[in-house]
């Protein structure tokens, strides 16, 4: 997509860690805890820079969460640093009670979500997450599309008073967000303007989402494409602005179909503007070992499965 | 070595004093729990001397001056939120908020909650908790922040010995012992029963001093329903922070202390009296500042 030329290959979570280091030094009230996944999260030149703001719990995670919203207690801003899997699925107690019940300030930022975790597997490769989060009352959840957004999210969530889920992964992925463009928590981003489709992606698919609207151009469908960074709260004036053009709609998220952006843009629609919507989403299974992009081909995540989700979607209006 | 020989304890006619605010305490209990037919009077008779002690003798604070970050003020964290009716009486006592509002515990559109909560604004609560075994990990980031503040205050926690079953509380104190967290004072309701009878038949603890010894932790014991050894171990916690470990004392209460039908049993852990049973209960403890 000549509008969104690739800038750079870069991991998300890498993206993380460079907005962590930045705030670490605009704000002394930062800290960061990680359970034994420094050099994962990108978190080791935070923890080098500022030794006294950062405390490794080992691997604790239930125990981490509490002490991060111990640490709000006297005006800390703690950001938690493990993978998604552990820092949602085992530790939903601590979040829901200590953390969001509590009203804490505690940023959970999450890495090697979803299937392009790659070889590790299904153990680690958590595709229920965002449900998890988004269900919790007053939690915000945020799935930033490239390194810069990630970084950009990052710094903007520190100034966000209340807990947070920030969602990110492992592998390398196209940079194309340019830095000009501004991240603002809940507002969705408008990257190409059509008048067939609406598709909506979070995370890793924005790209393949991309790629695939350019395919669709190819094929004479104008798709637009919306990435929606802020899964909870929704931007519902844009997601219902598009669709009062398009008069349908494809979701595209590396996440179970049950629970994630797909449903939140369901939800919002049954509501308020019935249409006919097809989900890119994992098919109610969990992952495998493999490469992040034989696995999206595989579970139906890719640049083929959105244009031929778009096709389906056209045809239903 | 009796604990109270190193330090010295409080007077005789504070310990007096304490004992009849200890008595209030313990009606305000019966009386919560009476009121909305629900809640669990028998942990919270057995602390009724611990928090006693320590909202009227121990912690440096100030009730008028209440906010959530008590820059400058001892914390307190009550890890085993069941027995909120003894804290709400203690802090409505010291003055958090009105006495009379204890009369809500349990009601529809109440801030005192089933199990404590910050999430309606009480005075005096700085975490949520009732689900077990989180508290002690939200005591040590509360202390970890007064040391990144500079703060010289204390953190104190309370936990139940049934909650030693979670694993949570292990996490929490390895953490604490290795990287010395020595501003935190923990204290077990060491009174040997929860919800399905003995902890020794439930899942024994077997010798719990031991674990915490062996966890890095410096350890007190002492009888949580004898206010002058009470006022003495908790002086002697205070005497030992600052010198590189965590405090724990394990202190052995009495389910239902005070109200002798509720004593020796855990039947009384999670049921409320009838009026029968309300009446029999307040004629075993003097009205010392007035029933709300």
């Amino acid at each position: 997509m000549s509008a969104y030329p690739i800038l750079d290959q870069k991991d998300t979570r890498s993206g993380f860690g460079a907005g962590l280091l930045e705030l670490g030094r605009n704000n002394p009230n930062v800290v960061g805890l990680c359970a034994d996944l420094t050099g994962s999260l990108k978190m080791d030149a935070f923890q080098k820079e500022f030794p006294e703001r950062f405390f490794q719990v080992g691997i604790a995670e239930a125990n981490m969460m509490g002490i991060a919203a111990g640490l709000t207690i006297g005006g800390k801003i703690p950001f938690t640093g493990t993978f998604a899997n552990f820092s949602t699925g085992r530790v939903y107690d601590q979040i829901r009670q200590s953390i969001a019940y509590a009203g804490k300030n505690v940023k959970i930022c999450a890495s090697h979500a979803g299937l392009t975790l790659g070889e590790d597997g299904a153990t680690h490769q958590i595709l229920e997450d965002i449900g998890l989060m988004r269900m919790l009352p007053g939690m915000t959840v945020i799935v930033p599309c490239d390194y810069n957004q990630t970084r950009q999210a990052t710094i903007a969530i520190a100034a966000h008073e209340g807990p947070v889920y920030l969602r990110f992964g492992r592998p390398k992925w196209p940079v194309f967000i340019p830095n000009e463009m501004k991240f603002q928590i809940g507002k969705a981003q408008r990257l190409i303007e059509g008048s067939d489709v609406s598709i909506f992606a979070c995370g890793h698919l924005v790209w393949r989402a991309l790629i695939a609207a350019k395919e669709l151009q190819k094929e004479g469908v104008n798709a637009e494409v919306i990435n929606v960074h802020t899964i909870k709260p929704l931007d519902a004036d844009a997601v219902l602005a598009s669709v009062s053009k398009t008069e349908c709609v494809v979701s595209c998220e590396e996440h179970n179909r049950y629970g994630g952006l797909g449903d939140t843009i369901a939800q919002l629609l049954a509501t308020r503007l019935p249409t006919p919507q097809e989900y890119v989403a994992v098919n109610d299974s969990f992952g495998e070992s493999g490469t992040p992009d034989q696995l999206l081909k595989k579970y139906g995540l890719d640049v083929p499965d959105i244009v031929a989700a778009a096709h389906r979607a056209i045809q239903r209006k | 070595m009796p604990l109270t020989s190193t330090v010295a304890t409080a007077s005789e006619t504070s310990i007096a004093e304490l004992q009849r605010i200890a008595s209030q305490v313990r009606r305000d209990i019966v009386r919560q729990v009476h009121g909305c037919q629900s809640g669990h009077p028998g942990g919270s008779l057995g602390c009724a001397d611990f928090f006693t002690a320590l909202y009227f003798n121990v912690l440096r604070h100030d009730p008028k001056n209440w906010d959530m970050d008590g820059r400058g003020q001892d914390l307190f964290f009550l890890s085993n939120g069941h027995i909120s009716p003894v804290w709400y009486s203690v802090l409505a006592r010291s003055g958090y908020f009105p006495v009379k509002e204890l009369a809500t515990f349990r009601k529809l559109n109440s801030r005192l909650q089933g199990h404590p909560t910050t999430h309606d604004g009480l005075p005096g609560v700085r975490m949520a908790s009732g689900s077990l075994g989180q508290g002690l990990s939200v005591a040590i980031g509360a202390a970890l922040a007064k040391k990144l503040n500079a703060d010289d205050k204390l953190v104190f926690s309370l936990h139940g010995d049934g909650e030693m079953q979670e694993g949570q509380i292990w996490e929490a104190a390895m953490y604490a012992a290795a990287n010395k967290v020595d501003n935190l004072i923990s204290t077990v309701d060491y009174n040997g029963r929860q919800i399905d009878g003995d902890v020794d038949d439930v899942l024994p603890l077997w010798d719990l001093k031991a674990k915490w010894l062996a966890f890095g932790w410096d350890v007190l014991e002492t009888n949580g329903n004898d206010m002058a050894a009470l006022l003495g171990a908790l002086a002697e916690a205070k005497h030992r922070t600052g010198r590189g470990k965590p405090v724990m004392i394990l202190m052995r209460t009495e389910m239902g202390q005070g109200v002798d039908f509720m004593m020796n049993s855990h039947a009384w852990h999670g049921i409320a009296p009838n009026d029968e049973q309300l009446a029999k209960a307040l004629s075993q403890l003097e009205e010392t500042l007035g029933d709300y």
